[in-house]
């Protein structure tokens, strides 16, 4: 038997897609993917119409995803998180059906139970042998970790494999095995290696960035979590990264040994577990070239599906024995409430990701946020959109102060007495308006385009369409 | 002690959240000369919507050989910032120029004449060996600041992380401003990476009796915080002493003794200055 | 007072606000681009006419490009593309 098919074409047509299905993506290839957009291209071209695309994330290069949905290919969208160009658009209400927010953890445990389904997955795989091994870890487009990916391939009715690197079979070295894989297409590229991953992840140098960033790493101290055996969560933004940095000099000091980092993983993230900070990596998702390599090479770096990551579908996932993680807010709201979908203008540029299933799963979640940005108040009345609801959101953590949620008084008197600037989150807010003004409220349109699901499958808030001035 | 560019809004605005006892905006180095303008009134501006209450305030303002710097006194003055700093400071003549057109804005404003200190920024040659005179040339002068990177230009050597270049200029503007009842304020470290090097460097900087230290990245800040602040211990022994002499006085003891040391003059004076850093570092500022 | 010559100040970088200024012998024309222009708007144009008025000045062509800063900040860029473009305080 032969799996191989010479075009996209011949796989799509192989596979059976016609109008009315669900295809799925994954988002190793972030902003550098060309898989999406080849295979809604080729769709298009053969006249398919009406389909529901379940991608884990869409970025600024699947732009061409507009005009398929304006031409009626595209009828829905399914994800957990969209940058702001397809966001703006889907905000201006060009699409008839909301799109569909989940979790990272969500989707997984969607599909595990059956409640979302997938007619045919589209795997970007930058490793592959003609009988659908597959791995992120090798050729000329490696993005690391595959983790998003495991689901679509093991719960897809039809899984197709698109590839720019094929090798001989067996590839040693796979992480979704031929037994889920129908399809495999060689292709010229399949990513933009530059856009796929980032050289190397730098740290801040901002210093409000850095200013907050070490007061969290306080937080962390004094939360009583900082100890042997710790566990930790951080994103590649700058300043969550510069969290990092504060807690690994802490850790250091105090001779402290933690038991595994996870998530999007950096070049940062590596070094701290060479360096014997952490035991184990769990990787769901690389950010860097340096991140790639140690997936490879370190057998302490493991690879994560989304599924072990954060399903709460599963009996357990790996967020639940999280101690502490790092996020980040558009908005926050008096009820500690979160906003990561829409800009403050209510144009969706973002999504949840792993956002409340880490807030959940973990003893201590920490939200890092300027307290002005741009003008713009940090904490408002209400949050234009509700991404992760406030009783799972521990701490915010501003350059002008802490707020702790109320829930966690014990918390709240620790950091008291550990000197921090604790304050009321009404103070915060009030200070914030005080120096920028209190902002006019903004007026969202009556049209819903977007639903945001929760990670357990419950609708959390919609989204509305943004009213134009 | 933090240096801020003066014609970043960003950075002004965020200035009193650092974590540094004293931002000192910066209207010299950091702004080019096309942007003087634009930076004084920038400042001028921050330091009169904004609250920087938290945190002390020092202007940098330009030389004394070039136009800007009356129009920046000029621009400042009005909105009392605790001090300014002249730069390339190298004699008393500099100070006493400075502090009477800082009189003559003071008084046009309406302020109490004499508000407003200035912390000379010693950066050469002539400078450190005029320190005394600088120190004691006006009732204004509230400390000396070290520059260390323009003073090694000036003495035609390389500035280095181990400093021993700087040890005279550091030793003599200790010695100088001691001598009149002043603070004396070292040079940043320039390394932003190098945490190691910032700690050694503010540890020797302390032990030679320094009062504080620049830095020109909020990263260096903690460590520099650290650094000067006393420990717990201290902090522990300094209420005991003070606790011992109350009670002292109470039975109407001559001689007061703590852990079976006698406690002289020198003791309850470093007592005094560790309790007053506490209420400094703890009992507000910046944060 | 008028304005005497075309002038620019202030950056693009965020909280800051870029302006440029041109004279204008019969209207006050004002263009204004913000990025919190929801939130936001009233304050920005009144802090730019308060400005004006405290140099006298209305008439004159005045483009904005906000970033998000802060009225302290609009005020300071205001004042210093006015004396730029040859405004004097009375």
């Amino acid at each position: 038997m032969s799996k191989l098919m010479g075009t996209i074409r011949e796989a799509i047509e192989k596979a059976g897609l016609k109008d009315g299905m669900t295809i799925s993506f994954h988002h190793h290839m972030r902003n550098g993917d060309y898989v999406l957009n080849m295979v809604l291209e080729e769709a298009a071209a053969m006249g398919i119409r009406d389909l529901t695309i379940n991608a884990s994330s869409i970025f600024d290069i699947h732009e061409p995803l507009i005009e398929h949905i304006k031409n009626g290919v595209v009828t829905q969208i399914e994800c957990n998180y969209m940058g702001g160009r397809v966001g703006k658009a889907i905000s201006q209400g060009i699409m008839e059906k909301p799109v569909i927010f989940r979790t990272h953890g969500g989707r997984a445990g969607d599909m595990e139970r059956g409640a979302s389904r997938i007619d045919i997955a589209f795997l970007a795989a930058p490793c592959a042998d003609p009988m659908g091994n597959l791995s992120g870890k090798y050729g000329p487009s490696a993005c690391g970790s595959l983790g998003y990916a495991f689901s679509d391939a093991m719960y897809a009715k039809k899984v197709v494999a698109v590839t720019d690197h094929l090798v001989p079979y067996p590839l040693q070295d796979a992480s979704i095995d031929e037994g889920y894989v129908d399809y495999v297409v060689q292709t010229e590229q399949i990513g933009d290696p530059a856009r796929i991953v980032s050289g190397t992840t730098k740290i801040t140098r901002d210093p409000v960035g850095l200013r907050i960033a070490g007061l969290a790493a306080q937080v962390v101290k004094h939360s009583g979590y900082l100890k042997n055996g710790f566990s930790f969560q951080t994103g590649a933004g700058g300043a969550s990264l510069a969290v990092a940095k504060y807690v690994e000099e802490m850790m250091e000091k105090d001779h402290i040994k933690g038991s595994f980092c996870m998530g999007g993983i950096t070049g940062y993230m590596v070094d701290m577990a060479n360096k014997g900070f952490f035991d184990t990596i769990l990787d769901v998702q690389c950010f860097d070239l340096k991140a790639i390599e140690s997936i490879r090479e370190n057998p302490k770096h493991r690879e994560i599906s989304a599924m072990r990551y954060a399903s709460p579908a599963a009996k357990s996932a790996a967020v639940d024995s999280l101690d502490v993680v790092i996020l980040g807010a558009t908005q926050v709201d008096l009820d500690f409430n979160v906003n990561v979908h829409t800009d403050s203008n209510g144009y969706i540029m973002g999504g949840s990701g792993g956002h409340s299933d880490t807030a959940a799963g973990s003893k201590l979640a920490i939200i890092v946020a300027p307290l002005i940005r741009a003008r713009l108040p940090l904490i408002v009345d209400r949050v234009l959109c509700k991404s992760t609801p406030g009783e799972t959101v521990d701490v915010i953590v501003t350059q002008r102060g802490i707020a702790v949620n109320p829930r966690q008084k014990e918390l709240r008197d620790r950091l008291i007495k550990a000197g921090l600037p604790v304050r009321d989150i009404r103070e915060l807010k009030k200070m914030a308006e005080e120096i920028a003004g209190v902002p006019r409220p903004v007026e969202m349109g009556d049209k819903v385009v977007a639903q945001v699901l929760y990670r357990d499958g419950t609708l959390l808030d919609t989204i509305k369409n943004v009213a134009e001035i | 002690m933090l240096f801020l560019p003066g014609n970043t809004p960003n950075m002004l605005i965020n200035g009193d959240t650092l974590g540094a006892d004293t931002a000192i905006f910066d209207l010299e180095d950091a702004v080019s000369p096309d942007e003087k303008d634009a930076a004084r009134i920038l400042v001028r501006n921050a330091l009169k919507y904004q609250d920087f209450s938290g945190c002390e305030v020092v202007v940098r303002i330009n030389p004394t050989d070039t136009e800007f710097w009356k129009k920046d006194l000029d621009a400042v003055i009005p909105l009392k910032p605790d001090m300014i700093m002249p730069t390339k400071v190298s004699g008393g003549g500099m100070i006493r120029e400075v502090s009477a057109y800082i009189g003559q804005v003071e008084e046009r404003s309406g302020i109490e004449k004499g508000s407003v200190k200035i912390l000379p920024l010693i950066e050469t040659a002539l400078g450190v060996e005029k320190a005394f005179d600088i120190a004691s040339s006006d009732g204004r002068v509230a400390g000396l600041f070290l520059g260390g990177e323009d003073f090694t230009a000036d003495m035609h050597c390389k500035r280095t992380k181990e400093g021993q270049e700087i040890f005279y200029a550091r030793t003599r503007l200790v010695c100088a401003a001691r001598a009149c009842g002043i603070e004396a304020y070292d040079t940043p470290f320039t390394d932003v990476e190098d945490m190691e090097g910032l700690r050694t460097d503010t540890e020797f900087a302390k032990s030679l009796g320094f009062a504080g230290k620049a830095v020109i990245s909020p990263r260096h800040v903690d460590i520099v915080n650290e650094v000067f602040s006393p420990t717990e211990a201290e902090i522990e022994y300094a209420h005991d002493v003070m606790d011992a002499i109350e009670e002292g006085k109470r039975q109407g003891k001559g001689v007061i003794s703590l852990r079976g040391k006698m406690i002289d003059a020198p003791i309850v004076k470093r007592a005094r200055q560790v309790l007053e850093m506490e209420q400094a570092i703890y009992g507000g500022g910046c944060r | 007072m008028k304005i005497l010559k075309n002038a620019v100040a202030g950056t693009l970088e965020s909280s800051d606000l870029f302006i440029q200024i041109e004279p204008d012998d019969t209207e006050l024309v004002l263009e204004i681009d913000s990025v919190v222009a929801n939130q936001y708007m009233d304050a920005i144009r009144g802090a730019v006419l308060e400005t004006l008025k405290e140099f006298d000045v209305s008439t004159g062509k005045i483009f904005i490009k906000d970033k998000g800063a802060l009225d302290c900040v609009i005020r300071a860029r205001m004042e210093t593309a006015l004396k730029r473009g040859g405004v004097e305080k009375e």
